[in-house]
């Protein structure tokens, strides 16, 4: 296909769109999924094929429209209506409703504002189709706009222009390192090919619990990821990509397996693509579980079908990876992007964001906060206003204790950072990371010790075992945060947690290891008073941590009671 | 001797090892395609036994050693059979500040199992996922592959004591 048969085909699909009225959107995401979203999808159909109105409304399953916590949610696209909670036909008369209501006011009692901060505040460039396309349909892909920058790069720019918007853009991994992607996508289109060949790999195993951005683009628009790859592939010179994803996101591999073939019949990928010399071919490869598989080595020795074991580096995966080839790895949000920026220029992402962290940053917001789902905002935005805006704040009238980001890797941000700007640097300063981007919010029912220790019992479960600090040091911190918890601990334990911290992050192969310590180090840091208390005084003032007194239930503070404010 | 590839003929008559067999043959029975395959007879056989994982090693040609660790290092993959319904946890960090841990003391109290291990009735297998990526629903379980939202001790244990007493 050649760019302009390509705008030919959105043109068509556009006006064929046109023909609509009503394009009733359901959210068709795992999230919504999970509360029979199908299902009303199907009632609504067959809602309007009962009142004879197929020829104006369509009813069309989208990916994920960000508000998980309110699902399933069904948008009117004509008149910008959104509905929450949405319930198929078999359970009450919601989707009747919605029919009955096309023309005349909307149902007041399904109702959810699009002016709320949690939509208004969002810049998206990554979710910019989802919950707009199809994600079963490259039609509806391409009809958004896209393929036009893979064959834009392609047909009229060389690879070294290409790799220079992505330079100039800003970009960093979205995986959580955040190192510079052009600087990544350079070296591996300087490197020589080893057998002649390099490759592309789509890092897309989300192993951190609490972060399910990766996911949520998959389902809601692969076309993107696999559009990010080939324009990259092309840009480093490389002819082959496998996009590795979770086992457990079944969901995401039906969808990517549709976009491959969809791809590769209408000649966007495969061989000599666009009539150029270019070819490239992508191939699925699922992961087993293993969350050491996330980091680059470990998962290139999965793609191989070894153990995910990690190796030291350097050397670095941009001169020696797959199968001894250079190989560019990057994540799943970096690819997706790649098109945006290639279309816009480099110059329109870096005015996003902040001086260092350019672009924006889909976040998974979940744990103790009202609006839970998935947000993309610009790189920069407190946190206060994340939580508190577009969360919502903290349900039951309950007092925000820490956010958690960047998972198992990353560490626990206290009320006093809350005005904070999201960025690479100030979470690094905090002493904890952005991670791939998973959110969690912690209230006063949190205990900080027993988050540290679900996070080290993770690390030591999941660490690959090939290096002795991660290994041993792992389970013995794991260990002394049991003694704490369950009020055994001596102030010695303290001390050699403290030390153990040091010595694992130090002396870890991977970032695995390197950066297993941070939860515990975090909460040692800005919740001390927490881990004395468990210490000293056998006390949980969470009322988490079994068998521990706990302040205000069983030992109420003798003398004045306290002063009632009004 | 160096054996043809996909020239060990499969264990016994089940069709099913005919699906394995075309997982292989797509990959050129190349020994990269070992997770692949892995996964393709945990589909079919829904957990890897001896047998299946010698046959699957003399195909790739590739030592049983090297088959069995692979096997083993994924947590995915699962050596046991496993009962006729499966309950998968979800124990991300969203999940477990929302009480997972409530929900796995409910299936034991009720099944009378440990995460990882089967009813003695053969009904019921309790499993724990790292994070089913459903944080926005958390606690989520996955009930025979449908994930649920929102669940609470009181739902799963109903949903747990049925599953147990189809078999009485």
């Amino acid at each position: 296909m050649t760019l302009d048969e390509l705008r030919e085909l959105a043109e068509t699909e556009r006006e064929k769109q046109t023909q609509v009225k009503h394009e009733i959107h359901v959210c068709t995401a795992a999230a919504c999924l999970s509360q029979r979203s199908d299902q009303v999808k199907a009632s609504l159909e067959a809602e309007i094929k009962a009142h004879g109105k197929e020829d104006c409304c369509k009813v069309k399953g989208v990916g994920c429209m960000g508000l998980c916590a309110a699902g399933p949610l069904v948008s009117d696209e004509s008149n910008g209506r959104l509905y929450q909670n949405v319930r198929p036909a078999d359970e009450n008369t919601d989707t009747k409703e919605i029919v009955a209501s096309l023309e005349s006011e909307p149902v007041e009692r399904l109702s959810l504002s699009p002016e709320l901060p949690f939509f208004k505040e969002q810049k998206k460039i990554v979710l910019e189709n989802s919950g707009k396309i199809d994600p079963e349909r490259i039609e509806d892909y391409i009809c958004a706009g896209g393929y036009e920058a893979l064959l834009t790069a392609l047909t009229e720019m060389r690879p070294l222009e290409v790799i220079e918007q992505i330079t100039k853009s800003g970009l960093r991994g979205r995986g959580g390192a955040g190192y510079p992607t052009g600087l990544k996508w350079s070296t591996v289109a300087k490197a020589s090919p080893h057998n002649g060949a390099k490759y592309v790999i789509c890092n897309g195993d989300e192993g951190d619990p609490g972060a399910f951005m990766d996911r949520s683009v998959l389902e809601s628009d692969p076309q993107r990821v696999l559009e990010g790859m080939a324009i990259a592939a092309y840009a480093v010179g490389a002819n082959r990509g496998f996009i590795y994803v979770r086992a457990e996101y079944p969901l995401a591999i039906k969808r990517l397996k549709i976009a491959i073939k969809q791809a590769e019949t209408m000649g966007l990928l495969g061989a000599n693509i666009a009539d150029t010399t270019f070819s490239f071919k992508i191939e699925l490869r699922l992961g087993a579980g293993a969350f050491v598989c996330g980091e680059e080595t470990a998962l290139i020795a999965s793609v191989e079908g070894k153990r995910g074991n990690p190796r030291p580096r350097p050397p670095y995966p941009a001169q020696e990876g797959l199968w001894n080839a250079p190989t560019l790895i990057n994540n799943v949000e970096t690819f997706a992007n790649v098109a945006p920026i290639i279309r816009n220029g480099g110059a329109w992402y870096a005015a996003i964001g902040t001086e260092k962290s350019k672009g924006t940053k889909v976040f998974a917001l979940a744990g103790r906060v009202a609006n839970t789902g998935l947000i993309e905002i610009p790189m920069g935005m407190p946190l206060r206003h994340v939580i508190y805006q577009l969360g919502g704040g903290i349900p039951d009238n309950r007092r925000f204790k820490a956010a958690q980001t960047g998972g198992p890797s990353g560490g626990c941000i206290p009320e006093e950072y809350l005005d904070m700007p999201v960025d690479y640097e100030s979470l690094a300063s905090v002493g904890s990371i952005m991670g791939s981007g998973g959110l969690i919010v912690m209230d006063e029912t949190s205990c900080m010790p027993d988050v540290a220790k679900y996070f080290m019992d993770f690390c030591c479960t999941e660490s690959c075992g090939k290096c002795i600090p991660c290994r041993v040091g792992t389970v013995h911190m794991h260990n002394l945060l049991s003694r704490i918890t369950a009020g055994e601990a001596t102030p010695e334990d303290l001390a050699l947690l403290e030390r153990l911290c040091d010595v694992v992050r130090n002396t870890s192969l991977c970032g695995l290891g390197q950066s297993a310590p941070n939860p515990v180090a975090t909460t040692l840091k800005y919740f001390r008073k927490e881990y004395i208390d468990h210490i000293h005084h056998k006390r949980c003032t969470a009322g988490v941590c079994e068998g521990l007194a706990r302040p205000g239930k069983d030992d109420k503070p003798k003398g004045k009671p306290a002063e009632v404010t009004a | 001797m160096q054996l043809k590839p996909g020239a060990v003929p499969p264990p016994n008559e089940d069709k099913r090892w005919r699906i394995v067999e075309g997982t292989m043959r797509r990959h050129g029975h190349q020994s990269h395609a070992l997770i692949e395959v892995l996964h393709t007879v945990q589909e079919c056989f829904g957990y890897l036994d001896d047998v299946a994982l010698r046959w699957v090693a003399r195909n790739l040609r590739l030592p049983y050693s090297k088959v069995y660790g692979v096997a083993t290092f994924y947590h995915f993959f699962t050596l046991k059979p496993q009962g006729k319904h499966t309950c998968v946890v979800c124990t991300g960090t969203a999940c477990y500040i929302k009480g997972s841990t409530a929900l796995i003391n409910a299936v034991t109290a009720k099944a009378k199992i440990t995460p990882g291990e089967t009813s003695d009735n053969k009904q019921v297998s309790l499993l724990t996922a790292r994070c089913v990526g459903s944080c926005g629903l958390a606690p989520a379980v996955v009930f025979d592959g449908e994930v649920a939202g929102k669940v609470t001790p009181e739902q799963i244990s109903k949903r747990v004591e049925g599953w147990m007493r189809n078999d009485a």
